[in-house]
C-alpha cells in the first residue's frame, strides 16, 4: 500500500458542481508540489445521477481511483449521497457534508423514503463529522450555485495548503465577473 | 510547462504537438472529448462525420492524401468502422493513420463492454495501451512513427478511466511536420480485388512479423524488477492499479498490446517465481503468454467483467481462491470493490439512476408512447432512458439506428398492425437510420418511425450534426432537411410534432399507426441544456396550487425531477381532502422548473400554473 498518497472523494449528484470542485482541488495540490490524479465517470452524470469524483495527491500517485476503505476525507454534496459512499471511507475517516436533500426519482414517486436520520447514522460509525449549510451560505455570497466554492473552503481547513495557494487557484478558475463572489463564499467556508 | 489533463485532452494535446493536423470522428463517451479539445488548436483541420466507418473512410482518404489523419471513436464505433479496418490493414497508408478506440468497461455508458484489444489483433494491426495522461500525449506520437514506419494504420487504446482521469502533463512545443500530400496511383496497393489483396495479404503478415521484433525492443514495454517472488504482467491502467497496491513486486509494463514481445515475456518469466497477468475484461495477454507453455494466474482470480481498482486487484492476488471460476467474483459494482473499510450495516438506499432533464423534449413524448398500447423498438441516445418507470416508452435498445431495421422485422411477424414504432434522435438517425429507412419503403413496412429531433448530439454533450447547419469548428454549413429526406426515400406519411404538446402528439402518431404503408413523425424540439445554452428559452416555471390538487398523481406519471410527492400527513400546513381517497399531494420545486407546461396538461384540476412574484 501507498501509505504517502492521500485521497479525497467528492460525490453528489449531477448539477453541483463536483467536477468542477475536484478540478480546483486538484489544481491547488498540484500547485503545492504534490503529483496528483483524479478520476470520475463522465456522460450519463449530466441528468441527474449520482456523480462521485477521486482526487489522489502524494509523492507519487499510480492508482487515480482509492481502493475501499482507503479514502481519507468523504465531501458529500448530498445528504443521501454520503451513505451510499460511506464504505470508501478509511475507519479514521474524516466527513464533509452539505446539509442538501436531492430526491432520487422512487423518493419523487412516493415508492421509496429518504433516509431522516443520515447524519446520526454517520455519527454513529464515524468521529470527525461536519454538516454545512453550504447553499445558504452560497447564497450569502450571492449565487446558490457556489455551494461547491463553499464547501471547496470548508475542506480547505482540513488540508495544510495556504490560502494564497487556494484563492491563485480560484482566480484562475473563474471569469473576473463571479470571482468577487467565489472568494467570499470560499472564505465563507473556510472559516466554519 | 506543466498542466493537469485528462487522458482525452492529452491524447488531443499529443497529436497536435506531433504536427498532426487531420482528425475525424463521432462522438461518443468515452472519446469525445479528444474532439472537442483537437478541434480547437490552430490550423488543425477536424470534423464530425456522421458515423464511424464514414469517419474512418475520410481518414483512410487523407492519409492516402499524404495526410497523417487521426480518426477517434469509442469502442463500439470500432464495430461500426469494422469494414474499412479490415482492409486499410491489407493497403497500408501514406501519410499515417492513428485510430483511437476508446473502450467502456463497467459500461458507465455504453451497452456492451466488449474488449477492443481484440480487434487489433484479427484485424493485424498493432495497438498502444497508455496508463495515464502523460503516456497518452507520449503514445500518439509513437502510435503515428509506428504507422509511417511499418506502413500500417496503428491502434490507440483508451479505457473510461484512462480517457476520463487527469494526470500531470509536461506541455511541449507543437513541431511542424512535412507532409507530402498528392495523389498517387497505386492499384496494386490500393486497389483490394482478390488478385491484388492476395499478396497484400502476405505483406500484412511480413509486417506483423516486423512488428513482433519491434515489440522486443520497443522502450514502453518495459521490465521493472523488484522483488521477485511475485511478478505482473499488465497494461493501461491496470498497471496503476497493481503498482498502488502491490508497489514492491516485479512488474512488465506493456505499452504495446499487440503483437506482445515474447522473448520480452519469456525473459520476465524467467526472472520471477509466480506471474500474474492483470488485465481487465479478455484474457487477451494472458491466453497468449499461457500459449507460450508459460505458467500465470489471470482470470481464476480476476473479475471478467467490469474495470478494476486498487482493491480489485489486491484482493484477487491475496485472496483465498480456489483457482476454479467462481461468479461471486465476477461482479463488480461501482461502490463496492472488496477493500476492507468500516464494517457498516448493510443500507437500502435509493438509486439514483439519471433521468431525462427537466423540460427536456423528449418526455412529453415518451410520456405518450408509454400509454399506447404498442411495441416501441428504441436506440442510443438519451431517450433511452425514458425505458424507465413512470415513462416506460421504449422496448428495447441494441445499437445506434437498430431501433427501424427492428421495428421494420417486428412489424413484418406480428399479424396485428399499427404496433410497432421505431424511436431514435436526430444525430442517431444520421448516423445509421437512413438506410432502414428507405429498406421500410422498399419492402412495405407498416410501422412508424419517431426521429426525436432535439438539434444536437445531446448524450454526449451538444455536438453538432448534419442538421444542425454548423460543423465541428463551428463554420455554418448547409442543413438537413428530414421532411424532404423523407420525401425523397417515398415516405409519404411525414408529420412534424412539438412534443411538449401531449394531445397533439398522441392523436399525430395514433393516425400514423392506424395507416397502410410506412410513416415518419418528427418530434421537433431543442434539447432542454442547448435552449439554455441559447438562451433560448423564456418560460416561466410552475407550481401547484395545494388547496386545489387532488392527488391524483398524472403528473408524477413523467418523472419529471422537480415534481415530488408529499403525504398529507407530512405536510407542514392543513390540506383539505378533495377526494375521500386522497393522501397526498404533488409539488413542484419551482427553482427547478423549466415550465414546459407538460404536467400542466395533465392536470385534470387546474391546480398547475405559473409562479408569480418572487415565489
Amino acid at each position: 500500500m501507498n501509505e504517502s498518497v492521500k485521497s479525497v472523494l467528492l460525490v453528489g449528484v449531477g448539477g453541483q458542481g463536483i467536477i468542477r470542485a475536484s478540478d480546483i482541488l486538484s489544481a491547488v495540490m498540484m500547485k503545492a508540489g504534490f503529483d496528483v490524479k483524479k478520476s470520475e465517470v463522465h456522460g450519463m452524470a449530466q441528468r441527474g445521477g449520482c456523480v462521485s469524483s477521486h482526487v489522489r495527491f502524494g509523492r507519487k500517485v499510480y492508482s487515480p481511483m482509492a481502493k475501499e476503505g482507503d479514502v481519507d476525507i468523504l465531501v458529500s454534496f448530498e445528504k443521501l449521497e454520503t451513505l451510499r459512499y460511506l464504505k470508501s471511507l478509511k475507519t479514521c475517516g474524516k466527513v464533509i457534508i452539505n446539509n442538501e436533500e436531492v430526491y432520487p426519482p422512487s423518493v419523487n414517486l412516493g415508492e421509496a423514503e429518504y433516509p431522516s436520520d443520515a447524519i446520526d447514522f454517520i455519527k454513529k460509525y464515524f468521529k470527525d463529522v461536519k454538516v454545512v449549510d453550504a447553499i445558504a451560505m452560497a447564497l450569502r455570497s450571492g449565487d446558490k450555485r457556489m455551494v461547491n466554492t463553499v464547501i471547496l473552503g470548508v475542506l480547505s481547513s482540513y488540508l495544510d495548503i495556504k490560502t494564497s495557494v487556494w484563492e491563485n487557484v480560484l482566480e484562475e478558475s473563474f471569469p473576473p465577473k463571479i470571482l468577487k463572489g467565489n472568494i467570499e463564499a470560499f472564505r465563507l467556508g473556510r472559516g466554519v | 510547462m506543466k498542466e493537469l489533463m485528462s487522458g482525452n485532452e492529452a491524447i488531443a494535446r499529443g497529436a497536435y504537438e506531433h504536427g498532426i493536423t487531420f482528425a475525424s470522428a463521432y462522438p461518443g463517451t468515452p472519446s469525445t472529448e479528444i474532439m472537442d479539445a483537437f478541434a480547437k488548436y490552430d490550423g488543425v483541420y477536424a470534423e464530425w462525420s456522421p458515423n464511424e466507418k464514414v469517419a474512418l473512410e475520410v481518414g483512410i482518404g487523407a492519409a492516402l492524401g499524404g495526410a497523417r489523419a487521426l480518426v477517434v471513436m469509442k469502442h463500439v464505433g470500432v464495430n461500426v468502422a469494422a469494414d474499412p479496418l479490415f482492409t486499410v490493414s491489407y493497403t497500408g497508408i501514406e501519410g499515417g493513420l492513428v485510430i483511437i478506440s476508446a473502450d467502456d468497461p463497467t459500461m458507465h455508458s455504453s451497452q456492451n463492454e466488449q474488449d477492443n484489444r481484440n480487434y487489433a489483433r484479427s484485424a493485424k494491426i498493432p495497438m498502444l495501451e497508455p496508463s495515464d495522461s502523460s503516456e497518452a500525449k507520449e503514445f500518439i506520437k509513437i502510435a503515428f512513427r509506428i504507422s509511417e514506419e511499418f506502413d500500417t494504420p496503428v491502434f490507440l487504446r483508451s479505457t473510461t478511466r484512462v480517457s476520463h482521469s487527469k494526470s500531470v502533463v509536461e506541455l511541449e512545443e507543437p513541431e511542424a511536420r512535412e507532409e507530402k500530400r498528392g495523389t498517387r496511383y497505386d492499384p496494386s496497393k490500393y486497389v483490394m480485388v482478390p488478385a491484388m489483396a492476395r499478396p497484400r495479404r502476405i505483406e500484412v503478415e511480413k509486417r506483423m512479423d516486423k512488428l513482433l521484433k519491434f515489440a522486443e525492443t520497443f522502450s514502453e514495454n518495459r521490465i521493472e524488477i523488484n522483488d521477485t517472488k511475485v511478478g505482473i504482467i499488465t497494461a493501461g491502467m491496470p498497471y496503476n492499479y497493481s503498482k498502488d497496491a502491490f508497489p514492491d513486486y516485479s512488474y512488465l509494463k506493456l505499452g504495446m498490446v499487440h503483437p506482445l514481445p515474447r522473448g520480452l515475456i519469456r525473459e520476465f518469466a524467467s526472472k520471477v517465481e509466480k506471474i500474474y497477468v492483470v488485465e481487465e475484461l479478455d484474457p487477451f495477454i494472458e491466453e497468449q503468454v499461457k500459449a507460450m507453455g508459460i505458467e500465470v494466474v489471470g482470470k481464476e482470480v480476476f473479475p471478467y467483467t467490469g474495470e478494476f481498482d486498487p482493491g480489485i486487484v489486491e484482493t484477487a492476488i491475496t485472496g483465498n481462491h480456489t483457482g476454479e471460476y467462481d461468479p461471486s467474483i465476477v461482479e463488480t459494482d461501482i461502490t463496492s470493490n472488496g477493500g476492507v473499510g468500516t464494517d457498516l450495516p448493510t443500507l437500502a438506499l435509493p438509486s439514483r439512476p439519471p433521468n431525462l432533464c427537466p423540460g427536456c423534449p423528449h418526455r412529453g413524448l415518451f410520456y405518450v408512447l408509454g400509454k399506447l398500447n404498442v411495441f416501441v423498438t428504441g436506440d442510443i441516445g438519451c431517450y433511452t432512458l425514458s425505458f424507465m418507470k413512470p415513462l416506460k416508452g421504449m422496448g428495447s435498445c441494441i445499437c445506434m439506428g437498430a431501433s427501424i431495421g427492428m421495428a421494420h422485422g417486428m412489424d413484418k411477424v406480428i399479424e396485428e398492425k399499427g404496433k410497432v414504432v421505431g424511436v431514435l434522435g436526430d444525430s442517431t438517425f444520421i448516423h445509421s437510420g437512413i438506410t432502414p429507412l428507405l429498406n421500410m419503403v422498399y419492402n412495405k413496412s407498416n410501422a412508424v418511425v419517431v426521429i426525436c429531433d432535439n438539434s444536437t448530439t445531446a448524450m454526449t454533450g451538444m455536438q453538432e450534426h448534419p442538421a444542425t447547419g454548423f460543423t465541428l469548428q463551428g463554420e455554418v454549413t448547409k442543413k438537413l432537411d428530414f421532411v424532404k429526406l423523407a420525401e425523397v426515400l417515398g415516405i409519404e406519411n411525414v408529420r412534424v410534432v412539438d412534443p411538449f404538446d401531449i394531445k397533439n402528439t398522441r392523436s399525430v402518431i395514433k393516425e400514423e399507426l392506424s395507416r397502410e404503408g410506412p410513416s415518419l413523425v418528427i418530434s421537433k424540439a431543442p434539447c432542454a441544456l442547448l435552449a439554455v445554452k441559447q438562451k433560448a428559452i423564456g418560460r416561466t416555471p410552475l407550481t401547484i396550487d395545494p388547496d386545489k390538487c387532488t392527488g391524483c398523481r398524472a403528473c408524477l406519471g413523467l418523472g419529471c425531477p422537480p415534481i415530488s410527492w408529499k403525504k398529507l400527513e407530512d405536510m407542514d400546513i392543513k390540506i383539505e381532502k378533495k377526494t375521500k381517497k386522497q393522501d397526498g399531494i404533488a409539488i413542484i420545486d419551482s427553482s427547478f422548473c423549466n415550465g414546459c407546461t407538460l404536467c400542466q396538461q395533465l392536470c385534470s384540476s387546474g391546480a398547475i400554473g405559473e409562479v408569480v412574484g418572487d415565489e
